[in-house]
């Protein structure tokens, strides 16, 4: 495919994780953040946020399983995962575990396990937005051309 | 002695999450200052010079900004700010508290215990802008001080290399801001508080 398709189609695809909810405003922050003295600050800094999560996924499952929940370690791990989920812009993340938090401190163990499962849908389904937005930038590069961004 | 505005500073973040860390690393060199990064309170103690014995070392880093995430294990935000401020060798190094969670008694604690700044996270590159003001504020004040100071201070130029002075940077109290309340809310809340 020619480098103008490929990059339309970048720009197409950016534009409705945005218009969808599943990055906000930070996410750009952070592309701008990036340049030639940090080429894959991005990369870098999602890499780490999908590391961080799919631990706290563990470990909410983990501590939720119990018979005795200790709900204020349910709160401490989602308050975690809502703090990196804003920091990289996963903005539908960040929602649930805003939610999710609410019934942490009902302890509400039923409210609680939906919004686990509720999280980890919003969770894989942003990892693999992003993982198609980062292949994307690679066919750009690859093709020898440069990727548009939006501002 | 014209203070330098071109000068870089060095500024010591401190923050458990090493995705935050990163990014406010990125972000402080983004605005051109100079970065260390350290994981807890006891870390940044450390690095501060200051150890279980109060003592500060003679070979610690100068550091003319502590900017600092309130929730931490161990040792809160909170805590640094107070052990920085009731330190006589540290009390004059401007702190900033960042954190996720707008709660204003939280927010009006750190500012009366001394905090410059209390930032809400995630922290924006125009949030920084904010900082050089604090330090250029103690920096000008310590050359007017000079003369007539009673505090002990070797006064050195801050240079890329590192000095291994230290600068007690002296911060009058009618121009800390402590007093002031600046907030910055999330974008999705439409209040600006400044």
């Amino acid at each position: 495919m020619e480098i103008g398709k490929l990059q339309r189609r970048y720009l197409d695809f950016t534009s409705t994780l945005f218009h969808e909810g599943f990055l906000d405003n930070q996410f750009t922050q952070l592309q701008q953040l990036q340049d030639e003295s940090s080429p894959e600050f991005v990369l870098e800094v999602v890499t780490l946020f999908f590391e961080d999560s799919e631990k706290l996924l563990d470990e909410l499952s983990r501590t939720l399983d119990q018979q005795a929940v200790d709900f204020k370690k349910v709160d401490a791990h989602v308050h975690q995962l809502k703090g990196s989920s804003a920091s990289i812009g996963a903005q539908r993340v960040k929602n649930v575990c805003v939610a999710f938090r609410n019934f942490c401190e009902e302890m509400n163990q039923e409210g609680c396990l939906r919004c686990l499962r509720q999280v980890r849908n919003e969770y894989f389904l942003v990892k693999n937005k992003l993982e198609t937005l980062f292949a994307l930038e690679q066919q750009i590069v690859a093709a020898g051309g440069s990727v548009p961004m939006m501002w | 002695m014209a203070v330098d505005t071109e000068t870089q500073f060095h500024v010591l973040a401190v923050d458990d999450s090493l995705l935050d860390r990163k990014l406010i690393e990125r972000l402080l060199k983004t605005s051109s200052f100079q970065v260390t990064t350290v994981d807890s309170g006891s870390k940044a103690l450390e690095v501060l010079g200051l150890r279980e014995d109060q003592q500060p070392e003679h070979n610690e880093i100068e550091v003319n900004l502590v900017i600092t995430d309130y929730c931490m294990p161990g040792m809160t935000g909170y805590d640094l700010l107070k052990k920085i401020k009731e330190s006589s060798s540290l009390k004059d190094i401007p702190v900033v508290i960042m954190s996720s969670e707008n709660v204003p008694s939280r927010i009006n604690r750190c500012l009366e215990g001394g905090a410059e700044e209390f930032f809400l996270k995630p922290v924006q590159l125009s949030d920084l802008k904010r900082l050089r003001p604090h330090i250029l504020k103690g920096k000008s004040k310590e050359q007017e001080t000079e003369n007539t100071t009673i505090i002990s201070t070797s006064t050195g130029t801050t240079s890329s290399s590192g000095s291994n002075k230290r600068t007690a940077i002296a911060i009058d109290e009618d121009l800390a801001p402590n007093k002031r309340t600046r907030l910055r809310f999330s974008s999705s809340s439409s209040l600006t508080l400044v």
